[in-house]
């Protein structure tokens, strides 16, 4: 099931469709939604995520924590919840899964 | 001189390689090698059963040896490293060894001491894993007499071996305690560090209630940061914690040590060997290949993908060898059955881009397996898998499932019908 989140299509969790579509202002959008104001540091590791995503790596916590950008504890305090799911929602790339 | 092919482990991967190539490559040409540094080759797949008494121990080990045709050198050897630019490995003897092509296979295992805490006191008296012969033996004998209470089965990471064997660990503990007439003593949580026990959509519809029919509570987005003895908890990064009377761990998964040696994994730290997803080289040497579990391809590290794997790759270094362009590519197609307990399992059919969908395997309307849903049938295929694996897998015999994923049988969900072909 789609929806229109800031006229982008998103699916039935709120993950955008394509990548290619994201703007910085949906981003900051979607991050309000969470209670988040984007920092420049929130913003290194958006860019991070959607370059890695981009070169189909399998994205991880741990590989957030070991990018030199942030580290697991601080991770957790840009994005409170499940840091990981809640960054790449607001990156505009798909949800973080397992293979079932 | 003849040129020197050398496979690093002897495991699924390793055996399956050295099998397809022997009979491919010219005797006259090329030499092949095959190292490890032991002669006991797992059954891996069987670990998972030993707990229940299912499986006995020694149902799951034979010697490498035996699996390993009469031409291709096998040597108990462990390897240091690899220095791709000399064309040699090193061996901790401080021997070296020459290859024209390295197939790198030495797969990953538990590593516990990443997490503080885990592998402390508590370590196999009230912390177990099933993923090595150890532990699922260990556990089999604390299972035996233990009273009831929490089960905690805990992921402490995304990335493992066999991603469906927690879930399938925990269908089981369900039946046996069942049967032991004991179910009511005992509490059966599943800690993930994912939003849940599924996040495929199709596998989330159709599966989910299994979780709720088995009374198994699933507490989602816990990425565990350390374990304390003294309370008995699992606490995670954002500080929530999770108490336990029997902790069921799956570790971070590690490849081996020659791979941080020789500088060729990922950055996590993990020793994933950085390798290209659809032909399988490494991304560092073009006469280095890498197969099973320590690649690090966004696949399933599991049985199926290993062999699916060897098929492309036996291919692409024919191809290597001759000096033609690699053509073969991956899918990053995987086959895995689910034992759902009592009997039944399910089994799932997916690739780097299609999800695990419902429908009937491996042939359209005939099955005989069903996907996505528990069946006896599919119970047997998973018990049949221990012979093939032995008689058939191993020795790089044609079994009778397509290489690349097929979307026969499958109900595709966007049409709402079987596709045939």
């Amino acid at each position: 099931m789609e929806t229109i989140v800031m006229n982008l299509p998103v699916n039935a969790e709120g993950y955008l469709l394509d990548p290619n579509t994201w703007t910085r202002e949906w981003a900051q959008e979607i991050a309000q939604g969470y209670g988040i104001t984007l920092t420049d540091k929130h913003w290194a590791v958006i860019e991070w995520l959607r370059k890695k995503q981009s070169e189909g790596v399998a994205l991880t916590i741990r590989k957030v924590g070991t990018s030199g950008i942030t580290d697991i504890k601080e991770f957790y305090q840009l994005f409170p919840g499940g840091p990981l799911k809640v960054s790449s929602k607001i990156a505009g790339i798909p949800k973080p899964v397992s293979c079932i | 001189m003849k040129k020197q092919i050398l496979i690093i482990g002897a495991g699924t991967a390793g055996t399956m390689m050295a099998n397809k190539l022997y009979h491919e490559v010219n005797a006259d040409e090329w030499h092949i090698t095959i190292v490890d540094r032991d002669n006991t080759h797992y059954y891996q797949p069987g670990f998972l059963f030993i707990p229940f008494g299912i499986y006995k121990p020694e149902e799951v080990i034979r010697p490498r040896t035996e699996f390993i045709p009469k031409g291709v050198h096998f040597m108990i050897e462990e390897v240091d490293k690899i220095e791709g630019e000399k064309n040699q490995v090193v061996f901790k003897s401080g021997e070296t060894m020459a290859y024209d092509v390295l197939i790198i296979a030495t797969g990953v295992e538990i590593a516990p001491a990443e997490t503080p805490g885990l592998k402390d006191k508590l370590w196999h008296k009230d912390i177990f894993d099933f993923y090595t012969y150890e532990g699922a033996v260990a556990l089999a004998n604390k299972l035996h007499d233990w009273p009831g209470g929490t089960m905690v089965v805990n992921l402490a990471e995304t990335q493992i071996k066999c991603p469906v064997a927690p879930l399938e660990f925990s269908f089981l503990a369900d039946a046996y305690f069942t049967e032991k007439g004991m179910r009511d003593k005992v509490t059966i949580q599943y800690v993930t560090p994912l939003s849940g026990a599924f996040t495929k959509p199709k596998a989330t519809e159709m599966l989910n209630q299994l979780m709720e029919e088995k009374r198994i509570e699933v507490i989602p987005d816990f990425y565990l940061s350390h374990v304390d003895n003294d309370k008995k908890t699992i606490v995670s990064y954002d500080g929530k914690e999770v108490p336990f009377d029997l902790l069921i761990s799956i570790p971070v998964n590690k490849g081996d040590a020659v791979i941080e040696h020789s500088q060729l994994g990922d950055e996590d730290g993990l020793n994933f060997v950085q390798t290209d997803k659809f032909s399988l080289q490494s991304k560092k040497f073009e006469n280095v290949f890498v197969i099973g579990d320590t690649t690090n391809l966004p696949a399933s590290k599991a049985g199926s993908v290993a062999h699916f794997e060897a098929e492309i790759l036996t291919e692409n270094i024919l191809s290597y060898i001759q000096h033609k362009p690699l053509t073969a590519t991956f899918d990053g197609h995987a086959n895995c059955f689910i034992e759902t307990g009592f009997g039944k399992a399910a089994l799932i059919d997916f690739n780097y881009t299609t999800e695990p969908l419902p429908g009937k395997f491996p042939l359209a309307y005939v099955g005989p397996m069903d996907l996505l849903k528990p069946t006896l049938t599919n119970h047997m295929g998973k018990l049949a898998f221990r012979w093939v694996y032995w008689h058939m897998l191993l020795t790089g015999k044609k079994l009778p499932v397509p290489t690349h994923m097929s979307m026969s049988g499958k109900i595709n969900e966007t049409k709402k019908e079987t596709t045939l072909v």
